[in-house]
């Protein structure tokens, strides 16, 4: 999967599971507070990523993601690891 | 241990949570088990129910909202005709009730934390009530934190759980003749999402470290929902208004062995 993959799977997932609004979908929109996600909705992020994608993420990588871009790097290290 | 058992797990929400790693043990000790999710949390518990050994239905439930609980006594009855069992893991305060704000907290904040980490116990118990009695009786198991002395910044929702054992001991009272087991586990601090919202948390996991005898590892669920899992087994079968520590002996302590003494 390369990285246009994960940017367009990474979108699909954010809008259909997680019903975020697909026009504040960016790579540089930050979670918390351009797509108003709360503490819950972190949780479930992490949870469709692993589920989406097939990879594990620690609390402690996931603490320092605050974009979207940041997600889609933090997967696509995973994913080529 | 739970062979044939049905047992009801409420406050899943993740696969970090104490309720999840009881559902797991239970399905792995052959029990059927239905999760209950609530609200904002239902996709997310939706989501845990399928990294369970074996893929759990999820029902809806607002423990203060009697249609919901209708509607899971009445998919249960259909289920399974009965109950053995089931797991009390709810809890709110709001912010105000807790972080050391004590002294400021409004009574409707204080009534909540209540109402949602007490009551509930009693709620849900009742609720499953007429499960329990097709079944020839029942063991319920709820989740506290032991405040019979005061914690930091634990507050209204401290004063909740002192509240929730007490009315475990009464749950225990009433219900007895109907051969129903009322029992609490009382867990050391654990990392889990119920616990990231108490501020000031790695202070306890701090005190555990340097207090526990047994040692404590605030990662590892898998002790406490191990022992929920024994309250709802045939091997507790006259155990009932009980409060099991699991908390790595620290209940009985009121130094670590090595505290105090570089002072």
């Amino acid at each position: 999967m390369d990285r246009n993959d994960i940017e367009s799977k990474m979108k699909e997932l954010l809008v259909e599971e997680l019903g975020l609004d697909e026009d504040k979908i960016t790579m540089s929109a930050t979670f918390e507070e351009d797509l108003e996600i709360d503490s819950l909705g972190v949780v479930e992020l992490l949870m469709a990523l692993e589920d989406n994608f097939g990879v594990q993420i620690p609390d402690e990588e996931a603490e320092s993601l605050v974009t979207v871009g940041e997600a889609v790097d933090l997967v696509e290290k995973k994913l080529n690891a | 241990m739970l062979e044939g058992k049905r047992i009801l797990v409420t406050g899943v929400l993740t696969n970090d949570s104490i309720a999840w790693h009881t559902a797991r043990v239970a399905q792995e000790q052959g029990a059927e088990v239905v999760l209950t999710g609530f609200g904002r949390g239902m996709s997310l518990t939706q989501r845990s129910a399928k990294r369970l050994p074996t893929e759990a239905e999820v029902h809806e439930l607002d423990i203060n909202d009697a249609g919901h609980m209708d509607a899971l006594v009445a998919a249960l009855d259909k289920k399974w005709g009965g109950l053995d069992g089931a797991l009390h893991a709810i809890a709110f305060a709001p912010p105000d009730a807790l972080g050391g704000e004590f002294l400021n907290t409004p009574a409707e904040s204080a009534a909540t934390a209540f109402l949602t980490s007490a009551f509930s116990y009693k709620t849900l118990t009742v609720g499953l009530r007429p499960l329990f009695l097709k079944s020839g009786g029942g063991a319920m198991v709820g989740l506290d934190f032991d405040n019979s002395v005061a914690w930091p910044g634990y507050d209204w929702m401290g004063v909740s759980k002192s509240a929730l054992q007490s009315v475990n001991r009464y749950l225990a009272r009433y219900l007895g003749e109907e051969n129903i087991r009322i029992n609490l586990v009382s867990a050391g601090p654990l990392g889990t999402v119920a616990a990231k919202s108490i501020p000031g948390f790695t202070q306890y996991e701090n005190l555990w470290a340097v207090r526990a005898p047994l040692g404590w590892d605030p990662h590892n669920p898998d002790p406490v929902a191990k022992m929920a899992c024994v309250l709802m087994s045939d091997f507790a079968l006259a155990t009932s208004g009980e409060i099991v520590h699991v908390d790595g002996g620290f209940h009985g302590n009121a130094a670590g062995r090595h505290e105090g003494l570089d002072a």
